[in-house]
């Protein structure tokens, strides 16, 4: 077996038909039968196994791409659950993107945050408010709702609400650190939620429990964005927008930077790291990505209301993180697909063919035992075993690797001076 | 010419004075030794110097330039560097991204032009990665360069710490016990190492240290604290017989038998 897969790594031929082969025969197989869940997720894992390929990143990125936006919505929209399938890829992608901001803040620069759905949430609202005949009662000036164009505004706004709230948030919660982090962090989240729950009185600025409802649709070149299948691309592009500034970070002096906080604050500091700014950072770009997605979801579901961003939401998005390896951008997506997938299809689907063979008389599941209803216990189930067997998660986070030519050639260019001295020293040594 | 200059400093941690009224001046470009017993306060020192403490009372001048009331990252932005008692790697990245942390300061590739991934920023990034390679190699450490900090060998660990430190550009280095529990042919080569630094990239270096072969080897001026206090200071050959030096380390009795 071993041998086997060393010989495949060894082959790019062999491993490109490989893949072909798979996403041409998951393709058709969803093509053809549309109800098969099985066929669409693994069509969805065609992107898996394309990350294991030892192809060059760019054909990745070609092959993943022509899967994701023709292959994927082309197979799905041949029947009746096209819809459904769109609004799962939809909410896969929305969570990807938190679960990626989560990670920079809980993975990259090791602050555990409790509170991370705030966020999404304060997105969501910014939206919200303004798209619908609510921010009528409050604001001064301007006629509301905005319509459906401002929400490409928007996307930016939450964006930046978000990421303006990440540092309100970290000034005085950077205090404290590791389990008191959390508790305030948890604290902040819970907050959040009741201020929205709670904001119609005395000025009615949220519509508190009632929720914000028939939000604008996003609308562009007059078309308005109403189904599942046209969200998709929303999120599909903001998404790669997200990865790609994920990874760049990642590798960069601020990344770097952030991972020195996680391992070692004093010595990160004598490195020269503003300890202060390098989390405040952290905690703002993740936050930004909720943000972003927030108006999405808003605008998705065009109805806002404060029981969408509780506290379980926050663990779930933890629980992604954690399944598929802290500080690791591929494990984190595959951790909030799978996540994201096992909430929406699995367990819905199991229940209904629970409930089928009930309703045949095949056997009788009591209700409370509806696998829909162990949400909580699955992902409990799940903390505890990756914690045991696997607490690097699925996917464990690499460190870049270097080839020595790059590192060593054109001397000329840098401090030639210490180069010089660094021979001369190996003289001394021999 | 002195490039830092200590006075008066004093650091009480409640009722306990762990620096008492300790003056030092340490000249540009030497090497110069902190020594003295367990709990003297060498490293209590080290961290008012580096800013993670802040003083009491006294005064430090770095090029006649108080730096007291600096965070820790602005001492190292003025020019101090410094390695650690207790080794703080950054265990899980590799050897060379622990350089790359040490050129923070020297970088200057923002949040958004990271994100766009400008030019400037790529080439910037390639141009750390070499020097930081190059430093690896100045402290023989670049076989190792693809490894995890934390899956090195102790010696060698020590010596990564050094070439982060070095990677801050500074004027003068501290070493906090940078022989600790390494074998006598590491030693030498640290103290190679050490010599070479300061000969030949115009450092000024202070070190704690418990070996005293190296210390009377390569120091040319040593300070000896005991009790938080300086009891004595001057060449190594001044130290090696003065009695107070003697006695704080083997004892009263010692410095009798000894005089």
């Amino acid at each position: 077996m071993k041998n086997l897969l060393y010989a495949i790594q060894q082959n790019k031929r062999l491993q490109a038909i490989i893949v072909g082969l798979y996403i041409v025969v998951t393709f058709f197989s969803l093509y053809l039968a549309q109800k098969s869940v099985v066929a669409f997720l693994l069509l969805l894992s065609s992107l898996l196994l394309l990350y294991f390929t030892t192809f060059s990143n760019r054909v990745k990125w070609l092959i993943g791409g022509v899967v994701m936006v023709v292959l994927l919505p082309l197979a799905a929209s041949q029947g009746e659950a096209y819809q459904s399938y769109m609004e799962v890829a939809t909410l896969v992608g929305i969570y990807i993107a938190m679960a990626l901001g989560l990670n920079i803040v809980v993975g990259m620069a090791g602050l555990l945050d409790l509170g991370f759905v705030a966020f999404f949430a304060l997105g969501a609202y910014t939206y919200g408010i303004f798209a619908t005949g609510q921010a009528n009662n409050f604001m001064p000036f301007g006629h509301y709702p905005l319509s459906g164009e401002s929400f490409w505004v928007f996307i930016f706004i939450g964006c930046f609400v978000a990421a303006l709230f990440g540092i309100l948030l970290g000034v005085p919660v950077l205090r404290v650190k590791g389990d008191y982090l959390a508790i305030v962090t948890l604290g902040f989240g819970e907050i959040i939620r009741i201020i929205f729950n709670n904001l119609d009185k005395p000025v009615n600025i949220t519509n508190g429990a009632m929720g914000l409802a028939s939000v604008q649709p996003p609308r562009l070149f007059g078309i308005d964005f109403m189904y599942p299948n046209q969200f998709y691309y929303i999120v599909l592009v903001i998404l790669v927008t997200v990865i790609f500034a994920v990874r760049r970070l990642e590798f960069s002096k601020i990344g770097r930077a952030w991972k020195a906080v996680r391992e070692n604050e004093i010595a990160a500091q004598a490195m020269g790291i503003h300890l202060v700014k390098t989390k405040l950072m952290a905690f703002a770009v993740g936050a930004s990505f909720s943000g972003m997605m927030g108006v999405v979801f808003a605008a998705k579901q065009t109805f806002v209301d404060p029981t969408s961003f509780t506290l379980l939401e926050s663990i779930t998005i933890l629980v992604m993180v954690i399944l598929g390896g802290m500080g690791s951008v591929p494990g984190v997506i595959l951790g909030a697909a799978l996540v994201t997938i096992l909430n929406l299809q699995v367990l819905t689907e199991l229940t209904n063919w629970l409930n089928q063979l009930s309703l045949n008389g095949v056997i009788n599941v009591p209700d409370a035992l509806s696998p829909a209803k162990m949400q909580r216990f699955i992902f409990g189930v799940i903390l505890i075993l990756f914690a045991l067997y696997r607490p690097q998660g699925l996917l464990p986070a690499k460190n870049p690797v270097f080839d020595e030519k790059d590192l060593k050639d054109a001397d000329k260019l840098i401090n030639a001076g210490v180069q010089k001295e660094a021979t001369q020293h190996v003289h001394l040594d021999s | 010419m002195s490039i830092l200059t200590v006075k008066n400093l004093t650091k009480q941690f409640g009722g306990l004075v762990a620096n008492s009224n300790i003056d030092m001046e340490v000249q540009k470009g030497s090497i110069t030794a902190v020594i003295g017993p367990n709990g003297a306060g060498k490293t209590t020192f080290f961290n008012m110097v580096t800013g993670v403490y802040q003083p009491t009372s006294g005064e430090i001048l770095l090029n006649n330039e108080s730096i007291v009331g600096l965070k820790p990252h602005q001492v190292t932005k003025k020019g101090i560097a410094r390695t650690f008692q207790n080794i703080r790697l950054f265990g899980a990245i590799t050897v060379l991204e622990n350089v790359m942390v040490g050129m923070h300061n020297h970088l200057h590739g923002g949040l958004f032009s990271t994100i766009l991934n400008l030019p400037r920023v790529r080439k910037e990034e390639k141009e750390a990665r070499r020097e930081a390679y190059r430093l690896l190699e100045y402290v023989g450490l670049e076989s190792f360069y693809n490894e995890e900090a934390s899956s090195l060998p102790y010696g060698a660990q020590r010596k990564l710490e050094i070439a982060r430190a070095l990677a801050t550009k500074p004027k003068v280095l501290l070493l906090d016990e940078p022989a600790a529990g390494m074998n006598p042919k590491e030693t030498s080569e640290l103290t190679k190492l050490i010599y070479n630094m300061r000969e030949e990239l115009d450092l000024t270096i202070v070190l704690i240290e418990h070996d005293m072969k190296l210390v009377m080897e390569i120091s040319e001026h040593i300070v000896v604290l005991d009790h938080g206090e300086k009891i004595a200071e001057g060449t190594p050959d001044d130290i090696r017989n003065n009695e107070k030096v003697i006695e704080a380390y083997l004892g009263k009795g010692a410095a009798t038998t000894a005089s």
